[in-house]
C-alpha cells in the first residue's frame, strides 16, 4: 500500500462488525448476501474479466446488426477456430506476465519449434508423433533457457526474450531456408483446426464439462464441511452448472448444425475446442489449487515476502518460463493446422497480439493479477474484431487501429479499477 | 526469575573492519515483552538478522531454552520456532488473509489445499488475539488498513506455533488508534506464553507495553532494565550515551 494510502486508512474510522464466533469468510448468507458482496468487489476494483465480456457482448451485437454473415453458424465455427491460437498464446502467457515479466519470444519459440517440426517429417521424413516431440522439446529447452537467464542470472525478461525475438527470425530462415515454404500433409496435424468431432462427441464433452463442475464443486463442499467451516448456499452450484450446461448447450447445439456450403456436410465442434478447454481447465487447476500457482501468484505480488515465507522463487520464476515456452508450441501448432503450411515468418506476429489478449481481459502487467480464461476471453474479444470487420469488408488498417482502441481501453479500465481498489482518487 | 526462553551472551559481528555487535547480551522471557532500543546504527538490526538466522553471528553463544544452538540460516530459527514480523511488512497484497497467513506452509491433501481447515485455523488465530476489525478471512490484504495487515503479519506467527517473535518498528506507520491495537496484540500474543522482542523508536510505546528494556548503544548493551524500575529520562540518556547504566543487568 502506498503511504498515502496508509495514511488514510489511520484516521479513517475502523469498522466494527459484530464479534461472531468464527471470522467470516465471504460465503456467508443467501444468494442476496452473496449478489451483494460481489458487486462490493467490483466496486473495490476487482473487475476481473467483466469488462472483456462486456465488450465481447457490444462487440457481438454491433458485428450481428452490421452484417448478416456474423451470426451464422458457420462463421460461429470460424470465430473458434480463427481464436484458437492466440487463446492458446495468450494463456501461455498468463503464465509470465503473473509474475510481472513478459515473454516476447513466445510467438517464434513455437515458429521454431514448428519449422523443426516440419523440416524433420518433410526432409528427413521422420515420423510426425516423435518430430512433434522434438518440436515440443525445443519448447521447454527455450523456457529452460530464458528461465535461466531472468531467475538465475536476473537480466530483465524483457531483453532476454527480445534477443531470442530477434535470434529465432534468424533461427526459422536457417532452418526452412530463405523463402523456402512446406505444406502441413500429416492428416492428424491438419485435423486440429479443419475436422471436427461427431455430433455425439461435441454432447459428451459437454457432459463431461457439467459433470466434473458439479463434482469439483460438490468435493469442495464436502472437503470444508469436514474442516467445520460454512459453505456458500447450494444453490449457487446448481446455477453455476445449469449456466454451464445452457451456455455449452447453445454452442455445442450451434455446432451440431449442418454449416457446409456444397454436398459435403460439416458439422459438430471443432477437435481444438475440446484441446484447449482441457488445457484451460488443467492450467486454472494447477493455478487456483496447488502450491505451485499459489507461490506464482505470491511471487508476483510481493517476491520479498514470498521469499521470506520459504518460498524457492527462483524456481518458481524458471518453470513459469518453461510453461509458457511450452504451450506457445501449443498455439503454433495450432497455427499451421490452420495455415496448412510453415513459412520463415511463423509466430512472428503474433506475439504483442497475445499480450494484448491478455491484458484486454484484466491480466495486469504489474503480476500477480489475472487468470487463464481471462486472457482466453481476451483473446476471443481481439479475433471477434478481426472477424467482424473482415465481414463487414474494412481494410486490414481498420482492424489494426480498432485493436489497438479496444487494448488501450482496457488498460485504462485496468488503471481505473486499481485506483479505485487503492482508493486514493476518492480521498485526495 | 523463570528461565529466559533465549538468551545471547557475548555475540559479536563486524562487517570487515566495522565491529557492529561487540560482545552483546541478551534475554528474553516466555510471556514477557522485551523492547529492544537503541539510536540509529546502534545494532539493533544486525542483532535481529542473527536471530532469525539471516546474517549468522561471528562469535558469542545463543542459547534457546538452555541449549546452546546455532543459527545459521532462516529454516534453523524457524525450526526452533523464531518468527521476524519484519517492518515492511511481507505481506502480498494481491492474495486474502487465509493466502497470506499459510504461505510457504500450506495445508495439502493429495496436493491440492485444504482449504476449510486453513481458513478454520486462521479465523482461530485471529480470534487468539482478539482481533475484531477484521470482517472476513478472504478479504483481499490490498484491502486492510495499515494496522489490520500489522496485526496479519503477526497472527501469521500464531499459525506457526512460534515460540519467539521478533516485531521490528510495529507501529513505525500506524496512527494513534491503530498504534493502540496493535500494542495490545503485542500484549496478547505475550499472555499465549510466547517470548516478544520489540525493536521500537517510539518509547511511549515501549514504556506501555514492555516488560524488560534493553538498551543498544554503539553495538553494546548498555542497560537491561525492568520497566517499573527506570524512567522516561533514563532511557534516553543510555540511548543517547548521556548517562551511564550502573546497575545489574535485569
Amino acid at each position: 500500500m502506498s503511504t498515502e494510502a496508509r495514511e488514510a486508512e489511520t484516521t479513517e474510522a475502523l469498522p466494527d462488525p459484530m464479534v461472531a464466533d468464527m471470522i467470516g469468510s465471504g460465503v456467508e448468507g443467501g444468494i442476496g448476501d452473496q449478489v451483494r458482496a460481489y458487486f462490493q468487489r467490483l466496486r473495490g476494483g476487482e473487475m476481473g474479466a467483466l469488462p472483456a465480456i462486456g465488450g465481447l457482448v457490444v462487440l457481438g451485437i454491433l458485428f450481428a446488426i452490421l452484417s448478416p454473415y456474423f451470426l451464422t453458424e458457420r462463421n460461429f465455427a470460424n470465430l473458434l477456430t480463427q481464436s484458437a491460437t492466440l487463446v492458446m498464446l495468450g494463456m501461455a502467457l498468463v503464465f509470465v506476465i503473473l509474475l510481472g515479466e513478459i515473454d516476447l519470444s513466445a510467438g517464434v519459440t513455437g515458429g521454431v519449434a514448428m519449422c523443426a517440426f516440419i523440416v524433420l517429417v518433410d526432409v528427413l521424413k521422420w515420423n510426425t508423433w516423435l518430430a512433434l516431440g522434438v518440436g515440443f522439446a525445443i519448447g521447454l529447452a527455450t523456457g529452460g533457457f530464458i528461465g535461466f537467464f531472468v531467475a538465475r542470472v536476473g537480466i530483465p525478461s524483457f531483453v532476454v526474450t527480445l534477443g531470442l525475438f530477434l535470434g529465432f527470425q534468424g533461427l526459422e530462415l536457417i532452418i526452412i531456408g530463405n523463402g523456402g515454404l512446406y505444406n502441413v500433409q500429416d492428416p492428424a496435424i491438419l485435423a486440429i483446426m479443419n475436422n471436427n468431432l461427431p455430433i455425439w462427441g461435441g454432447w459428451v464433452m459437454l457432459a463431461i464439462m457439467v459433470l466434473i463442475s458439479m463434482g469439483v464443486s460438490f468435493w469442495d463442499r464436502a472437503r470444508r464441511r469436514r474442516a467445520g467451516v460454512p459453505n456458500r448456499a447450494v444453490i449457487l452450484v446448481w446455477i453455476k452448472v445449469v449456466a454451464v450446461a445452457v451456455v455449452g448447450g447453445v454452442v455445442v447445439g450451434l455446432l451440431s448444425q449442418n454449416r457446409g456450403t456444397g454436398f459435403v456436410k460439416v458439422e459438430g465442434v471443432p477437435i481444438v475446442v475440446p484441446i484447449t478447454l482441457a488445457i484451460l481447465w488443467i492450467g486454472t487447476f494447477v493455478l487456483d489449487r496447488t502450491k505451485y500457482g499459489r507461490y506464482l501468484y505470491a511471487v508476483g505480488g510481493n517476491a520479498e515476502a514470498a521469499r521470506r515465507s520459504g518460498v524457492k522463487v527462483i524456481t518458481i520464476r524458471w518453470v513459469a518460463f518453461v510453461i509458457c515456452s511450452f504451450l506457445a508450441v501449443v498455439s503454433q501448432l495450432f497455427s499451421i493446422s490452420k495455415v496448412g503450411s510453415v513459412d520463415p515468418s511463423a509466430g512472428v506476429s503474433i506475439v504483442l497480439s497475445g499480450v494484448a489478449a491478455a491484458v484486454v481481459g484484466g491480466v495486469s502487467l504489474f503480476g500477480g493479477r489475472g487468470r487463464l480464461m481471462h486472457a482466453a476471453i481476451g483473446a476471443v474479444v481481439i479475433a471477434i474484431i478481426t472477424n467482424g470487420l473482415g465481414l463487414l469488408n474494412l481494410p486490414a488498417g481498420v482492424n489494426y487501429a480498432v485493436t489497438g482502441g479496444v487494448l488501450i481501453l482496457a488498460a485504462t479500465v485496468d488503471a481505473v479499477s486499481r485506483v479505485r481498489a487503492g482508493g486514493s482518487l476518492f480521498r485526495r | 526469575m523463570d528461565e529466559p526462553l533465549i538468551s545471547l551472551t557475548g555475540v559479536t559481528k563486524s562487517f570487515g573492519p566495522v565491529d557492529v555487535l561487540r560482545g552483546v547480551d541478551l534475554k528474553a522471557y516466555p510471556g514477557k515483552v522485551t523492547a529492544l532500543v537503541g539510536d540509529n546504527g546502534a545494532g539493533k538490526s544486525t542483532l535481529i538478522k542473527g536471530l532469525a538466522g539471516v546474517q549468522p553471528y561471528d562469535g558469542g553463544e545463543v542459547r534457546f531454552d538452555g541449549e546452546v544452538v546455532n543459527l545459521h540460516n532462516p529454516r534453523e530459527a524457524s525450526r526452533l520456532g523464531i518468527e521476524v514480523v519484519y517492518q515492511d511488512l511481507a505481506l502480498a497484497d494481491n492474495l486474502d488473509i487465509v493466502q497470506n497467513m499459510f504461505l510457504g506452509r500450506e495445508e495439502t491433501k493429495w496436493g491440492t489445499f485444504d482449504e476449510g481447515r486453513m481458513e478454520l485455523e486462521t479465523s482461530r488465530a485471529l480470534r487468539q488475539l482478539s482481533v475484531r476489525t477484521v470482517k472476513s478471512v478472504r478479504q483481499k490484504v490490498s484491502s486492510l488498513s495499515g494496522g489490520q495487515r500489522q496485526t496479519v503479519a503477526i497472527a501469521r506467527s500464531v499459525i506457526n506455533r512460534s515460540r519467539l517473535v521478533i516485531l521490528d518498528e510495529p507501529t513505525a506507520a500506524l496512527g494513534v488508534a491503530q498504534t493502540e491495537q496493535v500494542l495490545g496484540l503485542v500484549k496478547r500474543l505475550a499472555e499465549q506464553n510466547v517470548a516478544v522482542i520489540i525493536i521500537s523508536h517510539n518509547l511511549a510505546d515501549v514504556f506501555q507495553v514492555a516488560d524488560y528494556i534493553s538498551v543498544l548503544y554503539l553495538g553494546r548493551m548498555v542497560a537491561s532494565v525492568t520497566t517499573s524500575e527506570t524512567t522516561y529520562d533514563d532511557v534516553v540518556g543510555y540511548i543517547t550515551g548521556s548517562k551511564t547504566y550502573s546497575g545489574e543487568p535485569a
